[in-house]
């Protein structure tokens, strides 16, 4: 993939992290803080499908940016052919590990497991 | 610490007799070949009001110690030969005057971010060549010199597009003043990405195209993070910070 691509989905992502950020802590004070962080409120929003699909968005988007940027920091930190294609392969299983495992939590959640 | 007495035979600036202030003169020794770790010689020398860096490390090379590594030519800040670190700072020797410093304390050092040769001398045959690989001519099919010379017009608008970065002398300044080159040794550098928009944002030029393809690299034009230290250490005002950020306009789709 051509870097101004990947730089495009780069700078993409965080702006979408940002929005979904910001809408996940303003549901936070639609109660008492630390009553949003109850067992309880926090099951319901899971099982509530829109905001489970936000949470879910969240975690693709931050782990592509987040990996990615791991990976511009490796790169500028060492060169070399074997090691930047480690790194890029590393990065791209980095990502889906993070979201298999974060999903698998959204999902048990939203159903109960 | 060797000293230079001022002489009124010697013909050198520094060394007539109505000489007042001195300087101590620490220059950065090594010998990739021989040595391990730089050292640092110590030298008082005599200045006047318009002695500039390279005046007294010539003046020590002439009575003191031949045997110090300088790269010099024009003495004018046109040739771009003799950038180095002057009290930490990136600077031409020939256009930082001591006055300017406000230190009786000068320390040279060979430029960051080039393999060092000699002392102050650093090896710039990467910096061309990657200065040369992002094609800094015109590219058309039509030659601008024909049988008739025929000539390309530009308007002053289409000229001032360009103009600033063509003032570029290649002194490696602002690669050497960079944090991105610092780790990253295969980053192509503030000095070749401004010359790429250099020629890009030139009307005659049709080679937009393949300069995009090679700046838009893994350890291209996306690796720089807009630190500005390259734009403020460039002594013909050329500012390569902007110059990146102009050409990341076009692969971004903002710039035509
Ligand atoms: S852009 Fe400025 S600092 Fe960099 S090489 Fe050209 S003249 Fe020197
Ligand atoms: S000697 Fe030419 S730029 Fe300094």
């Amino acid at each position: 993939m051509q870097e101004s691509v990947i730089m495009k989905i780069h700078y993409g992502t965080a702006l979408g992290a940002v929005v979904l950020v910001a809408i996940h802590i303003l549901f936070r004070m639609t109660q008492n803080f630390s009553e949003s962080l109850q067992y309880e409120s926090v099951i319901a929003n899971y099982h509530f499908l829109p905001y489970a699909i936000m949470l879910e968005l969240i975690l693709i988007l931050l782990s592509v940016h987040g990996f990615n940027g791991l990976r511009v920091i490796l790169i500028e930190l060492k060169q070399g052919v074997g090691y930047e294609k480690a790194v890029n392969y590393g990065c791209i299983a980095g990502i889906a590990v993070l979201v298999a495992y974060g999903s698998r939590t959204i999902l048990m959640a939203g159903f109960g497991m | 610490m060797a000293t230079i007495t001022p002489k009124l035979s010697d013909e050198f600036p520094l060394t007539i007799a109505s000489s007042t202030n001195s300087v101590t003169l620490r220059i950065s020794k090594f010998n990739p070949k021989t040595d391990s770790t730089a050292t640092f010689v110590e030298f008082k020398v005599p200045v006047q009001k318009w002695t500039t860096v390279l005046d007294i490390i010539l003046a020590v090379k002439q009575h003191l110690d031949p045997s110090v590594a300088v790269r010099y030519s024009c003495r004018q800040a046109s040739c771009g030969s003799c950038g180095m670190k002057i009290n930490g700072k990136p600077a031409l020797a020939c256009y930082t005057k001591i006055s300017e410093l406000n230190s009786n304390v000068v320390t040279v050092e060979p430029m960051n971010n080039f393999p060092i040769l000699r002392d102050l001398a650093v090896d710039f045959t990467q910096f061309f060549s990657t200065h040369k690989k992002l094609k800094p001519y015109i590219i058309r099919d039509d030659s601008e010199v024909t049988g008739d010379t025929k000539e390309f017009l530009q308007t002053p608008k289409e000229v001032e597009e360009y103009l600033q970065f063509s003032y570029c002398i290649k002194c490696g300044l602002c690669n050497s003043a960079c944090p991105t080159m610092a780790t990253d040794t295969s980053f192509i550098g503030p000095q070749a990405l401004a010359q790429a928009y250099r020629y890009i944002a030139d009307n005659r030029d049709n080679g937009k195209k393949d300069r995009l393809k090679i700046i838009d690299d893994s350890h291209g034009i996306w690796r720089c993070h807009f630190a500005g230290s390259c734009s403020q250490v460039c002594p013909k005002g050329v500012d390569p910070a902007m110059g990146i950020q102009l050409l990341r306009g076009y692969l971004l789709g903002f710039r035509k």
